[in-house]
């Protein structure tokens, strides 16, 4: 019971962006209305991001810029630090899913216009015809 | 020197010739072809340079960006492989840019220097994501080129939008799933680049990883949704049939193969023969999946009416092919891939162009459009042909000795449904191309007579009953030289098959093999 306790609470950050992450996929996958699909997609790349920020924190740990110690002396354990290179990455990884998110925005605004919907069923019907 | 920065300059020039292009717009569509144009050739010529250099050296060049010094830094990598796949990828768009003359004017009235920016944004990204050496820039650049290739395929008609959107979905899912592979890997290492990835993960303490092996798991499947390998293909024959007629052409032969490529190195480089076929030991199930795409996706072109959409699963069946070449695990079959790598990227270049241009004279999608195709278009006819018998697999075009590699490699491993899902895929294209070819020699030419007089077409002949039944009306010039081009290069890749393979495919077989 304590392992299994241990095992869902000492891994919190991991299972919260795998939560997150299956939402997001059920999102992509089963919704009919393609604004949701969407917020999913959205939701499924916060998911990931998420997890690369959790794996650069760290308990007392500063930003990466070196520090003196009492006598002077610099402080180069790295305990110290925290890695800012995961967030780095996320920095990029944001900037793709913004420009993701605003080309998906531009292609329902587009498909809204031809089909007169966003609904999935409603636009194959009408492609259909 | 130049030649120093060639592996930066092949994929700065076209990102720098992409943000020229949106600003070029008052100088008007002739300045944003020539410069297009420009940018396609320098790559093209750098990536020949660094080849040249790499085969002539026979050592990799190594390029650090900014001089940060690797792992830190991000690394350039241009190898026998990676060099191999720049000079074709630069080569299909510049054959494709030469094209897009006629088609990208007429497909894109207004702002075409906006397309063109895509066009050239979208070969950014794929350049970056073959020279590059680092599994993150990989990522970025991934989405760089996807993200242009949903701007590119959604400037299609009507329908493609909806299209597109649904490839938006899945590409992302399967990028996301990439992402998230490398934070496996990055926990687990700490590192990005992908030499010192391959050094760490080959260490005793990291054989046995579980954490290693679904980052993998996860790397592979983002790829595998990238390039449409069954049964994760359901977004490809409707995102590539509806784009306009120069995005068909780029994206189509392009971008499955680049996802090939990147299969290849996250195999071969990032993790090792042994890993891949000893700790994963998927190889029996991958086989049968690729096998299994060769044949459906071939029979389902055989199926299709619509021109494009029998190329497009055409090109599904060919990531089988490709996808077991490189998972049977012996030296032939590897070689057969990336042969096939290069073959089906010109092959399938080939019959986008020719199908093209039958649809730009034709206004018809259909197979009908077809009939009296040798009359009408005798050049593009023959393009066609050797394209068609390049699927087939006839000597001495490329497709032959691709698959004569596959096989030989599927038989060396036993893998003895694999050789068979090639043979059957190549008999069902043969009956498909037959079929295409029997519309286009001995089509009802009074019913095409009849039609042109109702209306349909705009390269119609407006009817003149007495006339002897259709007139000549070829492609036109800047349609005609890259499809020549690409059908001459299929032959030349035929007949140099020995040299290819011994002095650019042959270096590059992993350890192991």
């Amino acid at each position: 019971m304590d392992e299994i306790f241990h095992f869902i609470i000492g891994k919190y950050n991991y299972w919260a962006s795998l939560v997150l992450l299956f939402i997001g996929l059920y999102g992509m996958i089963a919704k009919n209305n393609l604004m949701k699909k969407i917020i999913g997609m959205v939701i499924f790349q916060t998911a990931i991001l998420l997890f690369f920020v959790s794996i650069g924190a760290k308990r007392d740990a500063s930003v990466p810029i070196i520090k003196f110690g009492p006598d002077q002396q610099p402080l180069l354990e790295a305990t110290a630090y925290a890695n800012p290179l995961p967030h780095v990455l996320i920095l990029t990884a944001i900037v793709v899913g913004v420009a993701t998110l605003g080309v998906a925005l531009a292609i329902l605004q587009k498909i809204q216009r031809v089909h007169g919907t966003i609904e999935e069923d409603e636009i194959l019907e009408d492609q259909r015809r | 020197m130049m030649i120093d920065q060639a592996p930066a300059l092949i994929v700065i020039i076209p990102l720098f010739v992409s943000l020229l292009l949106t600003l070029s717009g008052p100088l008007g569509p002739r300045f944003a072809y020539g410069l297009l144009l420009a940018g396609m050739a320098g790559s093209l010529i750098f990536s020949l340079l660094a080849l040249g250099q790499v085969v002539g050296d026979n050592q990799a060049i190594h390029y650090r960006m900014g001089d940060w010094r690797p792992p830190m830094g991000i690394e350039l990598v241009i190898d026998h492989l990676s060099g191999v796949v720049l000079v074709l990828v630069s080569a299909c768009a510049l054959l494709t840019a030469i094209y897009s003359l006629r088609t990208a004017a007429e497909d894109n009235p207004d702002r075409l220097h906006h397309y063109y920016a895509l066009f050239a944004l979208l070969v950014t990204g794929l350049l970056g994501m073959t020279a590059s050496g680092d599994v993150f820039n990989l990522y970025v650049l991934l989405e760089i080129s996807a993200l242009s290739s949903y701007g590119l395929l959604a400037r299609g008609r009507g329908p493609a939008y909806y299209a597109t959107f649904k490839y938006l979905i899945v590409g992302t899912i399967g990028a996301c799933f990439y992402l998230l592979g490398i934070g496996y890997l990055y926990i687990m290492t700490g590192s990005l680049n992908m030499l010192d990835l391959a050094e760490i993960i080959s260490r005793p303490e990291l054989q046995e990883s579980v954490s290693i092996k679904i980052g993998f798991s996860l790397m592979i499947l983002g790829v595998w949704i990238k390039m449409a390998l069954f049964p994760l293909h359901a977004w490809l024959p409707n995102a590539y049939s509806k784009a306009g007629t120069t995005t068909a052409c780029l994206i189509a032969p392009l971008m499955t193969k680049v996802s090939v490529y990147i299969m290849l190195r996250i195999m071969f480089t990032v993790f090792s023969v042994d890993f891949i076929f000893d700790s994963i030991a998927w190889s029996q199930v991958v086989i049968y999946l690729a096998s299994a795409a060769a044949v459906i996706g071939m029979i389902t072109a055989l199926a299709q009416r619509d021109l494009r959409m029998m190329l497009t699963y055409i090109v599904v069946a060919e990531i089988g092919y490709m996808t077991g070449g490189a998972w049977v695990a012996n030296a032939a079959g590897y070689t057969g891939a990336v042969y096939h790598i290069l073959a089906d990227g010109l092959m399938t270049l080939c019959l986008f162009m020719a199908v093209g241009a039958v649809i730009y004279r034709t206004g018809q999608t259909s197979l009908a459009a077809m009939q009296g195709i040798f009359k009408r278009m005798p050049i593009t006819a023959v393009v066609l042909v050797i394209g068609a018998a390049s699927i087939i697999g006839i000597p001495p075009t490329c497709g032959f000795f691709s698959k004569f590699y596959l096989i030989q490699g599927a038989a060396q491993a036993g893998a003895w449904v694999f050789v068979a899902a090639l043979l059957i895929a190549s008999l069902v294209a043969a009956v498909m191309f037959f079929k295409m070819l029997e519309i286009a020699f001995f089509g009802d030419l009074k019913a095409l007579e009849q039609e042109s007089a109702g209306g349909h077409g705009h390269g119609s002949h407006d009817g003149h009953g007495a006339q002897p039944a259709v007139a000549r009306h070829e492609a036109p010039l800047s349609m005609l030289i890259p499809m020549v081009i690409t059908a001459a290069s299929l032959i030349m890749l035929g007949l140099y098959t020995k040299e290819v393979v011994n002095y650019f495919i042959g270096w590059s077989i992993p350890a192991g093999f």
